[in-house]
């Protein structure tokens, strides 16, 4: 039924207008809005989606997550996983 | 703990062009007058967001009549809501749509809530209501709002849903919306008129099962079915005073919008904050928790699963709020539900007059039930 996507790490991703991505004080949590609903994202996909701006690649955005998070072992599995759900969900998109 | 509200819906005039029978408005609407000003909605909506609301909706009647609507849409989005017009289209312009963008609106619903004869008219392409939403529609489009389509179901247009998703995967909307009427306000008075038949509405499921599967995740379809055919109640507002806080046009604060009918008192925000409003106001508890239930539901083990379903809904059929919602199969008035559905399809189509949502039959309503 979703429309499956395969992933290319020169690809920049960005969130798709249709949502906004916000910290809320409320929830501690940063949150995707959208019409009439939110979604809560818990920290590391809040991180990963922080860094979606449609100028980085994917390839870049998991050398950043490495730099910070140097011991998260399945990170590039993880972040890739996570980005592949946000497409095919449509929080992100690009070019 | 009392959550915070997560919705502030800004119910801002129940002024409206329109005349919908299947309305949720009250039927006082011609008694309520004086509607809040621009000051007391920038205090409302700047204390409901300090509790942690997120989603603003701004509805009515028709909100595009208040003349203040883009200066308060710039100053929900400023105070980081994400802020949905619901409106029919009717007075939306380009130059509107486009201004309403600049001051920040996030989403634009356009409800086909107009009369059947309308909604054959989108259907089969033809007159001015048609040219006007399509024009928006595409004005909606083209400024890369989100856009979500709206249209009231019910037994007079049940059956043209195909036509109905056809023409919203031809606009590109992101989300449409089925919403068969809930029996509050006007359409309580239209019942027998508008109830569905059970098989129309299994139609119509597996119509929209099929659109489902063609569209998936590009038009995203929600389709709501009227709870009478259900043999349990819906979790009404996902709980009493648990997420939603409506604001009527004279300023009354509500748990829900057709709540207004409940023998409580319920305050008023010009005399009080929000934040006194949600979590100390006797009516906004009334109904928080369990310990106002009644049985069957206080020593039911789906209790926490539907809350006992709706308030409104066990005060218009049975006359007691605290009763379980009569939709229940378990309820000692689920006849009073089966009666409806029967006596809806012995009424033949279109011989029920319909009670159009104006000022004339409001008055009457009211004289008649005094
Ligand atoms: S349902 Fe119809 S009459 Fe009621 S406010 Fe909406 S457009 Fe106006
Ligand atoms: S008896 Fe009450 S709590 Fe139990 S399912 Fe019915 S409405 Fe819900």
């Amino acid at each position: 039924m979703t429309d499956s996507v395969s992933l290319k790490l020169g690809w920049s991703p960005r969130i798709n207008p249709h949502f906004r991505l916000q910290w809320e004080e409320a929830q501690q949590a940063k949150v995707l809005l959208y019409p009439e609903g939110m979604i809560k994202l818990n920290s590391s996909s809040g991180e990963i989606l922080s860094l979606c701006d449609g100028d980085t690649t994917i390839q870049d955005i998991i050398d950043e997550l490495k730099r910070i998070f140097p011991k998260e072992e399945t990170l590039e599995q993880d972040v890739l996983e996570f980005l592949s759900v946000a497409f095919e969900r449509r929080w992100l998109i690009h070019d | 703990m009392t959550n915070p509200p997560f919705w502030l819906l800004a119910e801002l005039t129940y002024r409206c062009p329109l005349q919908c029978p299947y309305c949720s408005n009250p039927i006082e609407i011609a008694q309520i007058d004086k509607e809040l000003d621009t000051e007391t909605w920038v205090r409302v909506m700047t204390e409901a967001r300090g509790l942690g609301a997120v989603q603003l909706g701004f509805s009515g009647g028709e909100p595009l009549v208040r003349e203040d609507l883009t200066d308060l849409v710039a100053e929900g989005r400023r105070l980081g809501y994400y802020t949905n017009l619901i409106t029919s289209g009717i007075g939306l312009n380009a130059d509107k749509v486009a201004a309403l963008k600049q001051a920040g609106l996030d989403h634009i619903q356009v409800s086909f809530q107009a009369s059947t004869e309308e909604l054959n008219d989108l259907i089969a392409g033809s007159g001015k209501a048609f040219a006007q939403k399509v024009a928006m529609a595409k004005e909606i489009k083209r400024l890369g709002y989100p856009m979500v389509l709206n249209f009231v179901l019910h037994r007079q247009n049940i059956e043209q849903v195909a036509q109905i998703l056809q023409l919203a995967a031809e606009l590109q909307a992101d989300y449409v919306e089925l919403a068969n009427t809930q029996y509050y306000g006007w359409a309580f008075h239209n019942r027998a008129a508008l109830l569905p038949s059970l098989q129309q509405l299994l139609d119509a499921e597996v119509v929209v099962q099929a659109y489902r599967e063609k569209f998936g995740e590009r038009m995203k379809i929600i389709f709501v079915v009227p709870d009478y055919y259900e043999n349990r109640p819906k979790r009404c507002m996902n709980g009493w005073g648990n997420i939603f806080l409506t604001v009527a046009p004279d300023g009354t604060a509500l748990p829900c919008h057709s709540a207004r009918q409940l023998p409580l008192e319920f305050p008023n925000v010009r005399d009080w904050n929000i934040g006194h409003i949600w979590r100390d106001s006797p009516s906004f508890n009334a109904f928080r928790g369990d310990s106002w239930m009644r049985e069957p539901c206080r020593t039911c083990a789906e209790k926490d699963k539907d809350l006992g379903g709706c308030r409104c809904q066990a005060f218009m059929l049975t006359g007691d709020p605290t009763n379980a919602d009569p939709v229940c199969a378990k309820s000692p008035h689920r006849q009073l539900i089966n009666d409806a559905i029967e006596q809806a399809q012995q009424v033949a189509e279109n011989t029920q007059p319909l009670r159009f949502r104006n000022w004339r039959n409001s008055k009457e309503l009211i004289a008649s039930s005094e």
